[in-house]
Parts: structure tokens; sequence; C-alpha cells
């Protein structure tokens, strides 16, 4: 169709346009200023659907608050030979896990939004068509913030110290969030293939639960067989508990950092595109 | 009206729709011989069609004959599988972007956000369409007003009525100040009052200059509302014109001649068999005699022969079919026309 460039004949009623001609780039971009207006509107939009029925919090606050006590208080002392240390030792991977936890409600999320009329809305007006995707991750971010406020606060309660400064311990939650924001765009490519909410949510617990157990989040790795040692140490989750716990607890941390980076800015690269270029397509 | 006799084109390739072309000062859409298949099921069956600039016009169909399929092509929402749909000048696979920045939809199905209030959907699609943030706060405010929903405004629109979900929708619809509006079956599921609120509030929107494309299954919507009208089934065009061209395309002009005594029904049916007249029916149930004649000489010589047998009239009514009527015919006979 946009093939069809010949000029019309004089005599035809296409004859006179009137429009400007623009090339067809021209009219696809969307201005980087406007984006972010959008992006805005788009999560302006989800926190509003947050404060309007505040008990779709409570599931992701609570997680990460009942994960701390049954791990502290069930494994904890056989684990670590005394609650306390324990709590040092998992209060990291807990704040990792919730990072993970939110990215798959991100998926899960998208797919319930497709059903949602509003999408056709969206989809007629010249908005950046990422903008709806990135809008519903940066108020899942907002989400995680303040689960990770509250999990961190919690474990202080409980006998958590931060042996870093402040500093580092900012570093750790910005890694946090990064992560989870990679991941959200990986959850988004599950959330806009699947079927329905339900099956999202079943590939996400199928993807995850590996990723979390087989890495250093909940036990130290020393003690488990050589073939799941080898899993752990290219699983990217190691990598992030291992930089968040030496950027809170103490330790070296730039190799994990680096390494974290790394995957975080790899999985955005790769599945952002995707999962826009999915979402344009569908429906 | 020439404007819905200038669209039949020829074959794709010959068409002249460049991008940037297309329409011109008096046709806001061009639409050529456009298709679109699910599967086995063409769902557009080559449509060609134009639209009159700063007028309504009316895509009239049954259950599953295109119409939302043809608003969503032309909403850029669905892209075609052949032929070219140029609203404003812009090709709507092709530049997308500069046809959105021109139309507003109301679809068949609710598209406003049902988890926020009314004056928040307003206002993020203000946003969403670059407003500044007090314009888009009094640009919400005042469709509010408008479609009477002020009252309603911090609702969430889940909470609406059918009625005022429709407003809603149209009021969202307009937030950009569209040259282009589909309204894609506006009035389905409304009750009357909700939907003469809808009629009067189109017919507003024409006043005002914006092109309007309306689908519809009611004729009487059609009639109402619609300057133009194009009649669609099984993804096809099956007859276009304005409601009158389209009750004369059926033509006939039904005389209904009520004898006063019913038994005399046979008598005139006699006179108006030897008065040439065509299709002489008798209603058993009322005694009238239904005929149709080619010409007004035809009738008065009819009237002529009914007086010659004495028989008298109750009365002599003539019956234009109703668009009902036509859009019955020509569905039913669909494929053959
Ligand atoms: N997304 C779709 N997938 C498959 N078939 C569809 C889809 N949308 C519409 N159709 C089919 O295309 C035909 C036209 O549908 P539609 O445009 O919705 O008709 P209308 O709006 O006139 O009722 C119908 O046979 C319908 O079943
Ligand atoms: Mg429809």
């Amino acid at each position: 169709m946009s093939g069809t460039t010949t000029l019309a004949p004089a005599d035809s009623p296409a004859a006179a346009p009137i429009a400007p001609r623009i090339p067809d780039d021209a009219s696809q971009h969307v201005p980087f200023r406007a984006m972010l207006r959008h992006v805005g509107a788009v999560t302006r939009r989800y926190l509003i659907l947050i404060k309007n029925d505040p008990e779709q919090l409570m599931d992701v606050v609570l997680m990460p608050v009942i994960f701390l006590v049954l791990f502290v208080y069930v494994f904890g002392g056989a684990i670590s030979g005394s609650t306390h240390q324990y709590m040092q030792f998992v209060v990291p991977g807990i704040l990792v896990q919730t990072a993970i936890m939110a990215g798959s409600t991100t998926g899960v999320g998208i797919n319930t939004d497709l059903t949602n009329g509003v999408m056709d809305r969206f989809r007629s007006l010249p908005m950046a068509r990422s903008a709806v995707l990135t809008g519903r991750l940066v108020s899942d971010m907002c989400r995680l913030l303040l689960c990770a406020a509250i999990t961190l606060g919690l474990a202080t309660a409980l006998g958590f110290r931060f042996h870093t400064n402040v500093g580092a311990g900012l570093l750790a939650v910005a890694l946090v969030m990064g992560f989870s924001f990679a991941l959200g765009w990986l959850f988004m490519i599950v959330g806009i293939k699947g079927k329905n909410p339900q099956s999202v949510q079943g590939l996400s617990i199928l993807i995850t639960m590996p990723l979390q157990f087989g890495s250093s989040m909940f036990a130290p790795t020393n003690s488990m067989p050589g073939w799941l040692q080898a899993f752990v140490k290219v699983n990217p989750m190691t990598h992030i508990v291992n930089a968040c716990r030496a950027l809170t607890t103490g330790g070296a941390y730039a190799h994990d950092v680096w390494i974290s980076l790394a995957w975080i800015v790899g999985i955005i690269v790769v599945a952002a595109p995707i999962a826009v270029r999915m979402y344009r397509k569908k429906i | 009206m020439t404007t819905t006799t200038t669209t039949r084109t020829g074959p794709r390739d010959d068409v002249p729709a460049p991008p940037g072309g297309g329409t011109d000062a008096d046709t806001s859409i061009v639409v050529t011989d456009l298709v679109k298949t699910f599967g086995d099921n063409r769902a557009l069956d080559g449509i060609s069609l134009t639209a009159p600039r700063g007028r309504v016009l009316g895509v009239l169909g049954p259950n599953g004959a295109g119409k939302t399929t043809l608003v969503r092509i032309l909403a850029t929402l669905l892209r075609p599988d052949g032929g070219t749909a140029v609203v404003d000048g812009h090709d709507v696979v092709g530049r997308p972007q500069l046809v959105r920045r021109t139309i507003g939809l109301t679809g068949q199905y609710a598209s406003v956000d049902e988890k926020l209030s009314g004056r928040e959907n307003l206002y993020m699609i203000g946003r969403l369409l670059d407003l500044p943030k007090k314009d888009a706060r009094a640009r919400a405010d005042q469709l509010l007003e408008r479609f009477n929903l002020t009252d309603a405004a911090g609702r969430r629109a889940g909470q609406y009525s059918g009625g005022m979900r429709r407003r809603l929708d149209l009021a969202a619809s307009l937030v950009g100040r569209p040259r282009v509006l589909y309204l894609d079956e506006p009035t389905t599921g409304l009750d009357p009052r909700a939907r003469n609120a809808v009629w009067d509030e189109v017919r507003e929107l024409a006043r005002s200059g914006a092109t309007i494309v309306l689908t519809t299954q009611y004729m009487e919507e059609a009639e109402a509302l619609a300057e133009n009208l194009v009649v669609i089934d099984h993804g096809k065009i099956i007859a276009r014109g304005t409601p009158d061209e389209l009750k004369e395309l059926i033509g006939a002009r039904v005389q209904t001649f009520r004898p006063a005594r019913p038994q005399d029904a046979e008598a005139v049916a006699a006179a108006l068999r030897t008065a040439g007249l065509a299709e002489v029916r008798i209603d058993d149930a009322t005694g009238a005699v239904s005929a149709i004649p080619a010409d007004d000489a035809q009738l008065t010589a009819a009237l002529a022969a009914v007086a010659g047998t004495g028989v008298p009239l109750a009365s002599v009514t003539e019956l234009r079919p109703s668009l009902d009527e036509v859009f019955l015919t020509l569905t039913g006979k669909g494929a053959d026309r």
C-alpha cells in the first residue's frame, strides 16, 4: 500500500493533494519529549488504578514480608546457625526476590490490560506505542519501591543491620530496581504472548522458581552439588544477590555489580524492542 | 449525489492514491478495493467508497457485514490485506500517525477505562494528545459539561449507565477536535432517550463541519442522520446513494385501493388488471388491493377503470417503501445485485 506512489492522473479526484508531503518516517516518529509525556500519562493512569484499589497492593507487599519471616524463623537456624545471622544473609536475597515478583506482575498485568477497551483508544491516538508498556513498567517500579521500603523497614525492626554506607545501600536498591525493570520487559513478552492471565502467571512461576532457588538467594551455595553450582554461577540472580549482599552487609562488590549491570542492559536491549514490536502487532 | 458515484475505480494498481494525496477539498476519505480476511472469512471483500467532507456517511449493514472491520481499518487499528484507504490525505497503512492526528473513534465496544473516572479518562487522552496539563484539564471539563457528565465526572466510568458511558466515549473521541469522526453503532443497546441524546450530538457535530462515518444496523438511524449511505453485506457494498435514492432503487410506488366493502375487492382487482397495472394483489384480511402503476398515466387510467365499475372506494394510498424494506430487499437478494 505504501508502494502506490504514482501520481494521480490530472482528472482524478486525487489530483490535488492538500496535505504537505512528509516522508513516511517522519510521520511515525514521536519526539522524545512527547514520548516522556505519554509515558507520564500512562504511568499516572496505573498509579490512579492502584490508588483506587489499594487491595491489589496487598499481595505484592505482603509476599516479601511473609517470605522474610518464614525463611528467617524456619530455615535461619538450620542454615546459618542462628536466625540473626541468617537475617543478615537473606534480606538482600528477599529484596531481589521482590524484584523478580514485581517483574512477573508486569507480565500478568499487561495480559489483563490488553483485553481492556482502552487499548483500542491508545492505538487510535498518535502516541508513542512503547509508552503503554513503559508506563506500566514505571508504575510497577513505584510499587516495587514501596515493597522494598517495607521489607527493609521490617527487616531492620527484626534485627537486620546495614554495615555499609548510605551510598552503597542506595546503589543496592537501584540495582534491584534496574533488574526488575529489565525483567519486566522479559515478562512483558510472556504477558503479550500468553493466552490468559492464569497461563502467564503459571509460566512466570515456572521460569522464576529455578532461577530464584538455583542461586545464592536463600542459602550458601557451597553445599550444592557440582552441576547445580555450575548453574548458580551463570545465573544472573546470583550476581545481583551477591552484589546487593556486599553493598548492604559489606564485602567486595565491584565484580558482581558490573556483571549485574551487564545483564540488566543486555536484557533490556534484547527484550524491550521485541516486546514493543509484539505489542504493536497484537490485536 | 455525485459524490457517491465517483467511487468505483479500477484495480488496485492504477488506483490514484499517492501518500499525501487521494483526498481533496470535497472528500475526506477515499477507500479503494479494501480487502480484509480472517482465515477463510472475507470480512471485507473489495469495498470502495468516498466520504464527502463535512457530511455524515452512513454505513448500513446487518450483524457481521463488516462494518466494524471497515472502521477499524480506517482508524489504523487493523491492517488491510488489500486495497487502500486514505483519510484526510494520509494513507492509513503508510502514515498511521498522521491519520491518528485527524481522527476520533467511538468504537462499537466501549474504549474508555472503566476503572478511571470520567474526568481522568478525558484528561489522560488530552495528555496523550500532547495538550499542556492546563489545557487538558480545561478540555476535559468542557467536554464533561457538554455531555452532561459534570456531576458524574469524579465517579469511575465502570459505574456509569450505558448511555453515560456512550457519551463519555463520544467525549473521549472529541478531545483532539478530530476532523474525521468514526462512530461504530453508537446507539446500539441504548434506550430511546439516550439514543436521542446521541443523535442530537451527531447532528451538532455534523453542523460543526466534521466528517462523520456512522455505522448502524438501524435504517431509521441512517435515515435520520446520514446524507449518504452505503449498504454493505458480506463485506461487499450492495447499494449506495441518498436515503431517497435507495428507496427508488427498489423503485416501486405501491398504490393501495381499499374498497368500502371488502367483497368488492375482486372487482377492483379486475379493473386494475385491465388498466395494465403490475403485481395486483388482494389482501384477504382487509380487502385492500395493491398494485404498481408503471407511470402517472397508468395510475390515472386505473382510477378511471375502478370508477367505471361503480364500486365505492374508501381510500387510495401510496406506499413508499421504508428503508427497512429496501434493506431487506437488498440483503435478501444480496449477491446478485
Ligand atoms: N478479529 C477477528 N477474527 C476473526 N474474525 C473476525 C474478527 N473480526 C471480525 N471478524 C469476522 O468478520 C466479519 C465482519 O465482522 P464485523 O466487521 O465485526 O461486522 P459488523 O461490525 O458489521 O457486525 C464477521 O464474519 C466476523 O465474524
Ligand atoms: Mg460491528
